[in-house]
């Protein structure tokens, strides 16, 4: 079976662009620390043991700039809906949705999470920069889906 | 004892299938593309919603954008795709192996069965009890008609992978020692992969949507359904790519004068994508939280592997184009291509469908990233990406195919070529400056699959590219309205002829033996079920043991 000297040449370009692709996944996963969401996210809030209830939305500083927030996904809203941290806060999001999927998106960070029913889900974001940060849902969720969307306001100090 | 290597076979130029094959290809063509015409019409409104202008108040049976979304999905990737696969691939099995289809009556019952299922999913989505968009995930419920229908239509595509097998083997026990012809032989491998990726969607309609919305279950799993439906969802583009591939490697050749490069490799795409097209799903569920981030990560880097027979695709192709180009008097590094023929529009479609496959390669790589996904994640990046993919690599070839296809099968001249030889500029054109407003707009954070127009948060930094995206999907709606006018004229208004010709490609080596591994296809089947069973089978075996009928269905829409 005859193969051009080319072709093989161009599917080992090809095999070791894939490779360098690959390690540079494995390189943010590693030593940037790029996350995903995966089984251990699917936590309560440090707070819930407290006097927070899961079922009731909130948003509490655990720490001086380290927040927690427990949000809640429905038809067609998020609560809370407005959310006030000073600049430089950590926040850790665990949002759940009680009805069908949604999406939660803040725009200009790299928080992308799905919010499946039965599932938490979880990610943390440092807003090193003050302004308006506005978040909406980015999974179909019915006739008023562009409506559901909220704003984390960053405050200088 | 089977052999180990396997002579090639000859074909007899002047063989035309029998009558009731070839009205059989042309009714699922026909309906497809009927179907195609509904959804391109809706994509022009949606192209222009983005933009502010918001026409479904005057559009009858469409109460919304999202209504309007869902057909536009349901129609375009899974009726078109799936009926003009259909009429096309019982077609080159038939014309590949020079003997009448096992058999064509069986043919019809799967049209019929298909189409039964397909009224039921047409009636639930223009009375909008399913605008649940293409990908039907739960709780979202939809009208029991849509589920049925959706399975019957999936049914049919296994009886296809039924005729196919029967026509073949029939065809072995005649020419032993022979390898598959090459078209044949390519719509065996498409529909093996199918019908083993459609397993999981066959698991999730059968057993839990159907029942839901019967009122059986009381409700469903969203994580497992979505995990089930991933399963199927990512390899079925596969199931509409690789019939563009067989015209692209075994018939585009011939039509440019050329021949095929390599018989061995382009055999060896085909079967690659057997079992690389499974294990690819999770980079649609990088992030669900409930599926661990190990899987991911290998699911990851398998849609990398996926993307090997790519690019083996584009030398082979290129290099039988060349081979067509210089043959017809090209000279120099790249003179052979202006010696293609562009003005037939069954060539110059497919060679611009293969020029926006590129773009849709790699920014499919892209969404294929994970850490860079987290950024396009369900933004108008991604149908900034798949518009190139199936929405040119296999919508435009399917157009260029039906070009020389529509007319032998009908027996009739194409109605105008001068319309065609615009037609597929246009719909290249128009595609590169929506599919760019589209992924801008992705990359600046808009989120796909909503009625932006409408939302209140729309920023100021999105306009330019919604409007780019309102521009090209004009003209591609105008594309659009070029080619059902040369379609239903061919079929309607044009006279008889029979000069049309099957394309098929010799190979440059025609090397008399070859490996039977690279004809037979039950190590790549098993391949498959075992790379399949490591990939996917702890997470589903851990999601079944979690299952839950927790969650009721919801109609808001």
């Amino acid at each position: 079976m005859h193969i051009d000297r080319y072709e093989k040449m161009w599917i080992t370009l090809a095999g070791a662009l894939l490779v360098v692709f690959a390690i540079a996944l494995g390189f943010s996963s590693v030593v940037l620390g790029v996350r995903l969401p995966g089984l251990d996210d699917q936590l309560l809030p440090t707070a819930a043991a407290g006097p927070h209830d899961i079922q009731e939305p909130w948003v509490r500083e655990l720490a001086p700039g380290r927040y927690e927030v427990n949000m809640r996904a429905r038809v067609w809203n998020f609560a809370p809906t407005e959310i006030r941290v000073p600049v430089g806060s950590t926040v850790t999001f665990y949002i759940h949705s009680e009805d069908i999927i949604h999406g939660f998106k803040i725009q200009n960070t790299t928080v992308s999470l799905m919010i499946i029913p039965g599932q938490t889900a979880k990610a943390t974001y440092t807003f090193t920069e003050p302004g308006e940060y506005l978040f909406v849902c980015h999974e179909y969720c019915g006739a008023g889906h562009h409506f559901m969307s909220g704003r984390v306001i960053v405050e200088a100090l | 004892m089977a052999a180990t290597h396997l002579g090639s076979y000859t074909h007899a130029e002047g063989y035309v299938p029998p009558e009731t094959e070839r009205k059989l290809s042309l009714a699922f063509i026909g309906v497809g593309f009927a179907h195609l015409l509904v959804g391109v019409l809706l994509g022009f409104l949606q192209g222009l919603e983005h933009a502010g202008i918001d026409l479904y108040a005057y559009v009858p049976l469409i109460r919304h954008y999202y209504q309007g979304l869902s057909i536009h999905g349901v129609f375009n990737v899974l009726v078109f795709t799936t009926y003009f696969i259909g009429g096309f691939l019982l077609f080159v099995v038939g014309r590949g192996l020079e003997r009448p289809l096992v058999t064509a009556g069986l043919g019809w019952v799967t049209f019929w069965l298909m189409t039964t299922g397909l009224l039921l999913v047409d009636y639930a989505l223009l009375t909008n009890q399913a605008s649940v968009l293409f990908t039907s995930y739960p709780p979202l419920q939809a009208h029991w008609t849509y589920y049925v229908g959706l399975a019957l239509i999936v049914v049919g595509t296994w009886l296809m992978l039924v005729i196919c097998l029967r026509t073949t083997f029939a065809w072995r026990r005649e020419n032993p020692g022979k390898r598959t012809p090459l078209i044949a032989f390519g719509a065996l491998a498409t529909l093996i992969m199918w019908t083993l990726a459609s397993v999981g969607i066959a698991v999730e309609f059968v057993g839990f949507l159907i029942p839901w919305s019967l009122g059986l279950w009381p409700g469903t799993d969203p994580l497992l359904m979505r995990t089930l439906f991933w399963f199927t969802g990512h390899p079925i583009v596969y199931f509409w790519l690789l019939p563009a591939y067989i015209s692209w490697y075994f018939m585009v050749p011939k039509q440019v004068g050329g021949k095929l490069f390599s018989e061995p490799l382009a055999r060896l795409a085909f079967l690659l994508f057997i079992p690389l097209s499974l294990p690819v799903g999770f980079h649609h569920q990088y992030l669900d939280p409930g599926v661990s981030e190990g899987y991911k990560a290998i699911h990851a880097f398998l849609t990398f592997a996926v993307f090997m027979p790519s690019a083996m695709t584009a030398f082979t192709v290129l290099a039988s184009l060349e081979t067509g180009g210089r043959a017809r008097g090209g000279r120099g590094l790249l003179g052979w291509v202006t010696r293609l023929p562009w003005g037939d529009p069954a060539v110059s479609a497919q060679l611009l469908a293969m020029i926006l496959f590129a773009l849709g390669g790699v920014s499919g790589l892209i969404n294929a990233s994970y850490n860079l996904n987290l950024v396009v994640h369900n933004t108008m990046f991604v149908p900034g990406h798949f518009h190139l993919t199936v929405g040119s690599a296999v919508a435009l070839t399917f157009m260029g195919v039906s070009y020389w296809l529509v007319p032998y099968l009908s027996g009739r001249r194409l109605f105008s070529r001068a319309l065609g030889k615009w037609q597929p500029w246009l719909w290249f054109f128009g595609m590169l400056i929506m599919s760019r407003g589209m992924s801008w707009m992705g990359i600046l954070g808009a989120p796909r699959r909503t009625q932006l127009g409408a939302a209140p948060y729309f920023l100021p930094e999105w306009e330019l590219p919604a409007s780019l995206t309102a521009i090209g999907g004009v003209m591609l709606t105008i594309s659009g309205i070029l080619f059902f006018i040369n379609l239903f004229g061919t079929l309607l208004a044009s006279p008889k002829s029979s000069e049309e010709q099957v394309p098929l490609a010799e190979p440059v080596e025609e090397n008399g033996h070859m490996p039977s591994w690279l004809d037979r296809f039950t190590p790549w089947v098993t391949a498959t079920v075992v790379i399949v069973l490591i990939t996917y089978g702890p997470t589903l075996v851990r999601l079944f043991g979690e299952l839950s009928f927790g969650f009721p269905g919801l109609r808001p829409y």
